[in-house]
This record gives C-alpha cells, structure tokens and sequence, in this order.
C-alpha cells in the first residue's frame, strides 16, 4: 500500500508545476481511487500466493514427489493458446451485464482453489492439469481486473493507476518466493505448508476483492455503463458480434496491429536471460536471480513510467519502452566488457515492462468505449501475448539453425522495423 | 456493507486464514521434528567413518528417521540391513567409484536455494564445488573415478508455468576441466548431423574414460545417444531408452523404458539391452521405475522406489529372470564402493 501513497509526493517532486498538458483543467486528480488500491492489494497478495508456488515447483517434483519434469513444458503452446482464448471470454462475460467483478471473483477464485489441489495431485499429469486450471482463472481474470482499474480512473490519470497496480502486482511476485522459502526454512520439506499458506494468501485477495471492489464501478466513465443496465436508453447490447466489431474502430485496429507486430518482436525473457549468459558469461549461480533483477526496476519505475504516460502520451511512452527493449538487444549483440553492462541490460529489460505493460492497457482503455472495455482490453492484449509466443517459437527455431548473433540481429532489424510502423500509425492526437 | 463492516469482516478473515496458514507451518515444522527422532524398528544408525574405498561397502542417502536422516551411510553390500554408519554429509543425489563421490548438494541462502556439485574424495572431504543451474536430478562418476557428470532441471521459472529442461555437465575430476553443457556436443541423428532447439541430454552412464551413453530427447522423443569425449560427438544408438546404465563389463544397459498403453502417471518399465545384438530384455520389475539403475555386480541391478519413509532400494536380476527384492528401507542413491 505504501507504494500507492507514496505515489502523489514522488510525482510531485518530479517537479511538474501544472499537472500537465494532457491533464484537463481543474481536473488534477492526484490521488488513485480505492477500487485501483483494493484491485492492487489483491494482485499483490494473489502473486505472492501463486510465485510461493513456482517458486518451489522444481524442488517440490523433483526432490519432493521425485519426479522426472521433462516434457513439462510441452504443453506449455496449449496452455499459452488456451489463456489467450479465455482471456477474449472472460473478457467478452465481463462486458455482457456489467458482471467485471463477477467474472474476475471467478478467475481470482478458481487459481484459488487450485492451490489446495496441489496437495492432492502427486503425478505430472495431475499436476499439470492444476497449473492449467490456475492458468485458466488468471486468464479469465486480467481483462475485467483491468477494465475495472479503468472505469473507476479519471481518464486523464490512468496511466498512474495502471502503473501503481502494477508496482504492486510485481512486488508480490518477489514477496512470493521469499514467503515460500521462509515457510521451508521453519518446516524443513514443508511443501504441503508451502501450498496451505499459498491457498490462504489467495482466498485472503478472494476476500479483499469481495469486500472491497464495487460491483459497479464509479469513477467518472461510467456514465455510458449505466447504459447497459437496460436497452432502454438505446444503448446496444453487448454481443460477440459488438466486441469483434471493436476491431473495426481505427483506433482500436491500430492498437492491436501494433501490440501485436511490437509482440512478434519481443523475445522471450528466458532468452534474454539465456543470452546474458552466453554473451556476457554471466555465472551459473547468477543465473535464477536474473528474473528477480528485471522485475525490481519493474516494480520502481511502473508508477513514474504511468505518471509520464498520463502527461506526454501513454502512446509516445509505449514506442519509448521498446526503444528500451531495442537498447537492451543492442548491448547483448555488442557485449562490451564491463560489470555495469548485464545490470544495464536488467535496467533496460525492467523499463520496457514498465513502460509497456500497463501503458499499453491504460492506452488501450482510451480507445475502447466503457461498455466493451473489458472485451477491447482482452483483444489487445491477447493479440500481443499470442504474437510474443509465435516470437519466442520462432527465436527457439532460429536460435539453433542461425546462431544467436544472427537472432539478435533479426530481432532488432524487426523491433526498429515495427517501431517506426508503429510511431507513424500511432502519430496523431490520442483519444481519451 | 457498510464501512467499518467489511473492515470486520477483512479482520476476522485475515485472522481465520492466518491461523490456518500459521497452524499449517507448525504442523509441518513438527513433522521435520518427529523425522528427526529415531523410528521404533528402524535400523540402528550412528555415526562413524564412511570411505568410498571401504572394501565390499554400499554407501547411500539414509532416509530412515533419525538424528542421521538424509546423510549418506555405509553397510556391507552382503548385508544391506546391518546397522548403518553415517557421515554427516548430505545430498539430492549421490554417487560413487574408484574412491571419488559426487554429491549434488543444496546450500540455504537468503534469497532462497541454491545448487552445488561437490566432488568428494575417498574420506567424503570436498575437492571442488561447481555451481548448478537447477535442481539436481542424475549424477554418475566413471569407473576409473577420472570423469564425472551430472544432470540438473533448470527454468521452471514462469508464472505458474513449467518449462523445463535438462542440463548435464562433465567434469575431468583429475583437471577440473568442465564442460558446461553436453548440448555443445555436436549431434548425429540416424548419420546425418541433427540441430533442434528443443534438443535435451540427460543419465550419463560412462564406458570408460572416452565414450558414455546418456538420453537424448527431442520432438517428444527419446533416444539412446553413445558419446565421445575426444570428438565431442553424440550419436543417436536407438530410439525409446531413458536413463541407460551399462554393465560393469560394458555389453549391456538396463534402462527405463516408455511402454504404451500405460497410465501416464507410471509410464515406465526396466528393459535390459544387449548392445552386441540390440534385443531388448523386460526385467522381472512390473512397477514403474523412474530412477537411472545401478549395478550391484554383473548380474543384478538397484533402483529406488516410493516406500512408507521416503524410498527404498530393490534389486532384481538384469537378465529378466527371478523377482524384485527390497534390499534397503528407506534409502535412496546406492553406490558399491571398493
């Protein structure tokens, strides 16, 4: 929570006396709603719930159940594809009524659940068949979480809303491990300690999200929400055919075109991490604590980076991140010696995140009308997430056949390439 | 609801929750404690001098409870249910020839675990430590004691994801000499040069100082792989064989065997290989054994296998003959010393 309230007086030092151009007059609503504080908490403590579990998945099945993992991830496109598709229907049933919180107290409630079944399941397959259950819930569960962040936000600060729940997302996933490794150092092999904590920890966001997220969001945007209550307003029901219709506004197509082509881009953190260690010799033992290094400067800079977002442009900050991405690519394919030089590449691989992830939503939210918000958020956000996927197919393919100088190369010619696509689609005044 | 309400409610919550959260580590805290005590009927354990060349002795991870469990013990390997003398050394895995042990190890740090192989001379005292990547999963030394490997998982990293893949390492014991990954090797696929990026090697088992077989897995399928060392060259030998051990006199392998129409939860069979013919033999084994085997002596050979205090050690003949027997209670690792 501290990190939300700290938000207005770092801004403030920031030193911009008028809340900016982008701001409207009179309007300079400085502090974030509680719903986006309640949204955060729960993000906060359901990742410390699920990230105690990954944290000890390898340990527990290896020396825990003794078992083989391998072909573990074999399902891993499934499971990625099947994320995507419920994330459009949770995204879709959100809008259909009005139900966000409903559909996302399903998500949030489904991982849940998941967690006490991981004491029953002692096979692979079991196993496997949990993680996807609990993939599916955080899939149904993102598009109405993130309309909900938008329809309680003043348009005009939303980049400081999404960025404050992401700080805090990110903070309770380096919570997570910490918490798991604190469980087994009281209860030595305590995995089943591990998963009952674990499952407390997310009926504990179950909780705050019942209590403390309002069934109707009432921020300022949703006066076309009312509208959906009862056709009788004229306003049209939400259909599958009105959320596939999004895509035929401009500048939600434009969005989407442009997520996903950046997406197609964006390599996988796992190689960002691989080529760190073949490029820039990185030790083994470093090795786990790469991860960690990217999702600090996540965690610090999300607020700024959705502060600076709400004043020059969620767009202009976007294209910036994956300037960030296209530095970082570059300091792996130059490898300059140095003991600053793989820091600077876990500096630049945060900011993109910081810059991207909840820019992007909170851009997306500008686009999208109040009552397919949560489909809209959905698209565009599958859209990227499948194309990052096809990404790190391809780059896992070439990596091999081409060598990972020729990848990276690739990789940059195709970032700078759709970067420049995106700056000149993007141009232009952005909706709000 | 109103106000101070939920605010109630989000405390007797957080209480409820909390408790069960805070009971659940102290149950499991007291049954780290009850391991730690001796089991009534349990063989006897105490400590003493455990030596990898200790004529005729079996070292292996003690699981049985007690101030000594998961340390490695030694018995007389013709009489396994002697009373067991433990060296305060433990490990994920272990193994043992010529007097030089690997121990894969793990260390508590404050930013969680992390995973050392350490390699031990004959009085178990570490001469190197290397640093892994993942959790420990095989381990072997070569019948001279010159050359070790080992095999970790490593990623799994991901939201709620799993991703794994193996990683296995050969060290020169005598230089220190590693090589990081064995995917350096070049690959020969059915004698044509192979490149896949899902290419996975894991359970080396050695020959003698210059060739090994080991797993290779790639496109949802495995193969037996014969290795050499000087050309730094994989070669694929047959397809369906995980986790090889090859026989003290180097003609055949026993091996875990996928076989279908099983329960993927217990996928696989113990076969035995005659590599001069290539004919597979079915062990007298009927359970499932996800474990690489060990050879007792020319005849027979040791896995583990889930019991009532962790795992215990079986043996039965590699020849398909005879019937399973249990050799140890709750024991995990065997090596044959001496």
């Amino acid at each position: 929570m501290y990190l939300a309230e700290r938000g207005p007086d770092q801004a403030a030092e920031s030193g911009d006396p008028s809340p900016g151009s982008a701001v409207r007059p009179g309007r300079a609503v400085r502090a974030v709603p509680a719903t986006v504080l309640a949204l955060g908490t729960v993000s906060l403590i359901t990742d410390v719930s699920s990230e105690m579990v990954a944290a000890v998945l390898p340990l527990y099945l290896v020396a825990g159940l003794g078992l083989s993992p391998l072909g573990f991830g074999l399902l891993d496109g499934v499971y990625n594809g099947v994320s995507g598709l419920v994330r459009l229907f949770g995204g879709h049933l959100a809008d259909r009524g009005g139900r966000h919180k409903a559909v996302a107290l399903a998500g949030y409630g489904l991982s849940a659940l998941c967690k006490p079944l991981l004491l029953l399941a002692h096979t692979l397959p079991a196993i496997g068949a949990v993680l996807a259950l609990d993939r599916a819930g955080k899939g149904l569960r993102t598009a109405p979480r993130d309309a909900l962040i938008s329809l309680s936000t003043p348009p005009e600060t939303r980049g400081r809303a999404f960025g404050v729940h992401r700080a805090m997302d990110t903070g309770g996933a380096l919570l997570g491990p910490l918490a798991a490794f604190l469980v087994l150092g009281a209860a030595a092999e305590g995995y089943d300690a591990v998963f009952t904590v674990s499952f407390c920890a997310a009926a504990l966001g179950v909780l705050v999200l019942v209590l403390f997220v309002p069934s109707r969001p009432t921020g300022p945007d949703t006066r076309p929400a009312a509208a959906r209550d009862g056709a009788a307003d004229g306003a049209p029901p939400v259909t599958l055919r009105s959320a596939v219709a999004l895509l035929g506004r401009p500048e939600v197509r434009r969005l989407a075109v442009c997520a996903a082509l950046l997406g197609l881009t964006t390599v996988s953190d796992a190689f960002v991490y691989l080529m760190l260690r073949h490029r820039l010799g990185i030790a083994e033992q470093w090795f786990p604590l790469l991860p960690l290094g990217t999702a600090v400067v996540f965690l610090l800079l999300a607020l700024p980076l959705g502060v600076l977002a709400d004043r020059v442009g969620r767009r202009r900050v976007f294209l910036a991140g994956h300037l960030a991405l296209l530095a970082a690519y570059g300091l792996l394919l130059a490898a300059p010696a140095g003991p600053v030089v793989p820091f600077a590449v876990l500096a630049l691989h945060g900011a993109f995140y910081a810059a991207t992830d909840g820019v992007l939503a909170a851009a997306a939210a500008g686009a999208v009308p109040a009552e397919l918000r949560a489909s809209g958020l959905a698209l565009i956000g599958t859209g990227q997430a499948l194309a990052r996927f096809c990404c790190s197919i391809a780059v896992g393919a070439a990596w091999t056949a081409l060598g990972d100088r020729a990848v990276l190369r690739a990789a940059m010619a195709g970032l700078a390439l759709c970067a420049a696509w995106a700056a000149y689609a993007l141009r232009g005044r952005e909706a709000r | 609801m109103s106000r101070r309400a939920r605010v109630v409610a989000l405390l007797a919550g957080v209480v409820l929750l909390g408790s069960v959260a805070f009971a659940s580590v102290l149950h499991a805290a007291g049954r780290a404690g009850e391991r730690d005590r001796p089991r009534p009927g349990g063989p006897s354990v105490a400590a003493g001098a455990v030596r990898l060349d200790a004529r005729g002795a079996m070292v292996f991870r003690n699981m049985e409870w007690g101030p000594h469990r998961d340390e490695l013990v030694s018995v007389p390997a013709a009489d396994p249910g002697a009373a067991r003398t433990a060296a305060p050394v433990r490990c994920l895995r272990f193994h043992a020839a010529a007097g030089v042990g690997v121990c894969l190890r793990k260390v508590d740090g404050a930013l969680g675990e992390s995973y050392f192989a350490s390699i031990v001379d004959s009085g178990l005292r570490t001469l190197r430590d290397y640093p892994l990547a993942g959790v420990p999963s095989r381990t072997r030394v070569s019948p001279s004691g010159h050359l070790a490997a080992w095999t970790v998982f490593a990623g799994g990293d991901s939201y709620a994801g799993g991703d794994f893949s193996t990683r296995t390492s050969i060290v020169d014991v005598r230089t220190g000499a590693l090589t990081a990954s064995l995917e350096s090797y070049a690959i020969v696929k059915d004698g044509r040069p192979y490149h896949a990026a899902d290419v996975n090697l894991w359970g080396v088992t050695f020959a003698d100082d210059a060739r090994f077989y080991a797993t290779l897995a790639t496109k949802g399928r495995t193969y037996l792989v014969r290795g050499d060392l000087a050309t730094r060259t994989v070669t694929t030998v047959r397809a369906n064989v995980e986790c090889p051990s090859l026989s003290p006199d180097g003609t055949r392998l026993v091996f875990k065997k996928r076989v279908a129409g099983l329960s993927p939860d217990e996928p696989w069979r113990l076969y035995a290989l005659d590599l001069a013919s290539m004919r597979e033999t079915p062990l007298a084994e009927g359970r499932s054994v996800d474990d690489q085997v060990v050879w007792a002596d020319a005849r027979t050979v040791v896995y583990g296998l889930a019991g009532d205090f962790g795992a215990d050690l079986w043996s039965v003949p590699a020849d398909g003959s005879g019937a399973p027997r249990r050799v140890a209670g709750a024991a995990l690792n065997p090596a044959y010393v001496g």
